[in-house]
């Protein structure tokens, strides 16, 4: 088979308790963040995942990394379950698999030097040490459009397009089969976002990466995606190629998102516009 | 005709005194903002944009600030004025909208309490009853259903794009004739980012409100604003309608910022074109056009600084900061079919 996932996520649940009571905990509801969702990633493609704040994406991610434990469900990370396993059994697999965060702000350890922040995950895997680990590091800085004289420079003397890229060189270290990224580009400047979403459009042919890729803009993840799946209220509203969702949309959330995204034509927005206020 | 400028900024210059020299965050800049117009001042981080209009309400204020030319606001001076005046014009003539909705309330007082506090800090014949009151209705003004019983939550009661509202809300308080917007929409949701933008739209049409945008993002631009200024490390390259700068771009900084949006309404390209490299230091900027070294039309003569003016003879009051020739503009512009920088390697 070509077209072997390497990613298969079925039915994943993810259920948080709201608790009442003050020396019994009585479980009085449940917030469905993650409610029952299934895709799959082929090897080497990019499935976008849209939703509004509080969709459930973000969880969504992190119980496929593991990070928190689904309620229910099944995740095969190239045919092998890994939903419950243990953290011993599951740190070979951590290798495999590495996220980029939204914030570069927040997401880089502010008293540590880039070289740290990038090679941390190389020495605790036990990949590099010493002059080696440093020359994979330098040759990572210089991959992502970063210099290798950044070695010893400290996060805050970067900028938050800077910052993104040293959060994807952190992330490449371990030559990782699947990426997650949660909202790599939304806390930065438009023109930047370019910048990140071809780098890494680029890094995907270079190393053959499969991208998760997580926004609420569904215009940047049209850009970046083989897949669109739309999450609304836990669960996934709408599945298909990128091209099918964008321009066929068939569910009324999914057109909602997209109607959404300004159009940066001021032709086009007063038609829009004019069209809106006549049948309000 | 149109009315006269409400506020009119002349020659603005900001700059701060740091351990690396004197950093000039805005270097000259001139724009008028009339009654129910939108005036968005378009730039990446560290443009200048923000310290423009944080000098407009007199926020830039300290000692090792140095902020000369001119702010007119209906014929009176804030550069000049005295902190006691600026204060009674901020919140009243002046309102303004920040970014983050989640840190511009104070977390531990009622919403209806910090909008009526605002409100006594510049009426003292207002009642307690009356300002509750008033809260209620700017609330429905901006569109939080059930204003009656929400206006009394407190901020973490609330969503983003409803803390955006209340925010706006605050702002309104006092009909202040003059609104600053600071990228409103951009902690935002883009379902949210619309509905915010539709009410400040609204806002601007109905009370006649003067409106400074700021943003990073033309694609916000498009859906409001009137006029355009772009701002490139603290000089403004472009200035425009909002036709001018969208459909006739003259700056190639201009250009760049049209072509890396991601656009819903044309095919997605193979590669998005992109700016490449990152704003210069104010500290360490390059001779001449900022722009030059980012720029891959850059020429010999671009090491001289191009003067901000009309360099197209059919628009006046359409202006930039470029040395190439509207010919040369026209034919570079042009990147597979669209407007950009360049194409992409």
């Amino acid at each position: 088979m070509t077209t072997e996932n390497l990613l298969e996520v079925e039915d994943l649940v993810k259920h948080f308790p709201i608790k009442r009571g003050i020396l019994i905990d009585r479980e009085v509801d449940q917030v469905r963040a993650v409610d029952g969702i299934s895709f799959s990633i082929p090897r080497g493609q990019t499935l976008g995942l849209v939703g509004e704040s509080g969709s459930g994406k973000s969880t969504a991610c992190r119980a496929v990394l593991q990070l928190i434990k689904p309620t229910s469900g099944s995740i095969r990370f190239e045919g092998q379950e890994i939903a419950g396993l243990s953290r011993r059994r599951m740190r070979p697999l951590r290798r495999e698999m590495q996220m980029i965060f939204q914030d570069p702000y927040a997401s880089l350890n502010p008293r540590k030097r880039i070289g740290q922040i990038v090679g941390d995950p190389l020495k605790r895997q036990g990949i590099a040490s010493g002059s080696d680990l440093r020359k994979r590091v330098q040759e990572l800085l210089v991959r992502v459009g970063l210099a290798s004289e950044h070695y010893n420079r400290f996060p805050h003397e970067f900028s938050g397009g800077q910052r993104q890229r040293i959060g994807i060189a952190r992330a490449l270290a371990l030559q990782p089969k699947l990426v997650i990224a949660d909202e790599p580009v939304s806390a930065l400047d438009v023109s930047i976002q370019a910048q990140i979403i071809n780098l890494l459009d680029d890094l995907q042919d270079e190393f053959g990466l499969t991208y998760l890729f997580v926004a609420h803009d569904i215009g940047v993840v049209r850009h970046i995606s083989d897949q669109i799946a739309v999450m609304h209220n836990g669960k996934i509203v709408e599945h298909g190629s990128a091209d099918q969702v964008c321009e066929r949309p068939q569910d009324d959330y999914t057109k909602k998102l997209l109607s959404a995204v300004p159009i940066p034509d001021p032709r086009e927005s007063r038609v829009r516009r004019q069209g809106s206020t006549a049948t309000s | 005709m149109s009315p006269a400028p409400l506020l009119s900024v002349r020659d603005l210059r900001v700059g701060f005194a740091t351990e690396g020299g004197l950093l000039q965050a805005v270097d000259g800049i001139n724009f008028d903002v009339r009654p129910g117009e939108v005036l968005a001042i378009v730039g990446e981080s560290g443009s200048g944009k923000s310290v423009t209009a944080q000098t407009i309400m007199g926020l830039t204020r300290s000692k090792n600030a140095r902020i000369e030319g001119s702010v007119m606001l209906d014929g009176v001076e804030l550069v000049e004025a005295p902190d006691a005046e600026l204060r009674r014009l901020r919140g009243d003539r002046i309102g303004m909208v920040f970014q983050d909705p989640m840190t511009s309330f104070n977390p531990v007082y009622r919403l209806s309490k910090q909008i009526g506090e605002a409100m006594a800090a510049h009426r003292d014949d207002l009642s307690k009853q009356d300002m509750h009151a008033r809260a209620v209705e700017l609330f429905e003004a901006v569109g939080i259903p059930d204003a009656a019983r929400r206006v009394d939550d407190y901020p973490h009661e609330f969503s983003g794009g409803m803390r955006q509202r209340a925010m706006i809300a605050m702002a309104l308080a006092l009909e202040p004739e003059l609104l600053i917007a600071d990228e409103p929409t951009t902690a935002l949701d883009v379902t949210i980012q619309a509905q915010i933008l539709e009410l400040l739209g609204q806002l601007n049409r109905d009370r006649q409100l003067a409106t400074i945008l700021i943003t990073h993002d033309l694609g916000v631009v498009a859906e409001v604003a009137d006029r355009v200024l772009v701002m490139y490390a603290g000089r403004v390259v472009e200035e425009g309608s909002l036709d001018e700068i969208f459909y006739d771009p003259q700056h190639p900084y201009t250009w760049g910022l049209l072509g890396s949006l991601t656009r819903l309404d044309r095919p997605r390209p193979k590669r998005l074109p992109q700016i490449s490299g990152t704003p210069p230091s104010l500290l360490d900027l390059p001779t001449g056009c900022s722009f030059r070294p980012r720029c891959p039309h850059e020429f010999a003569k671009c090491t001289e600084l191009p003067a901000l003016e009309e360099r197209t003879a059919e628009s006046p009051r359409h202006c930039d900061r470029c040395w190439l020739s509207s010919e040369q503009k026209r034919e570079k512009r042009q990147v597979g079919g669209q407007i950009g920088l360049e194409a992409p390697a």
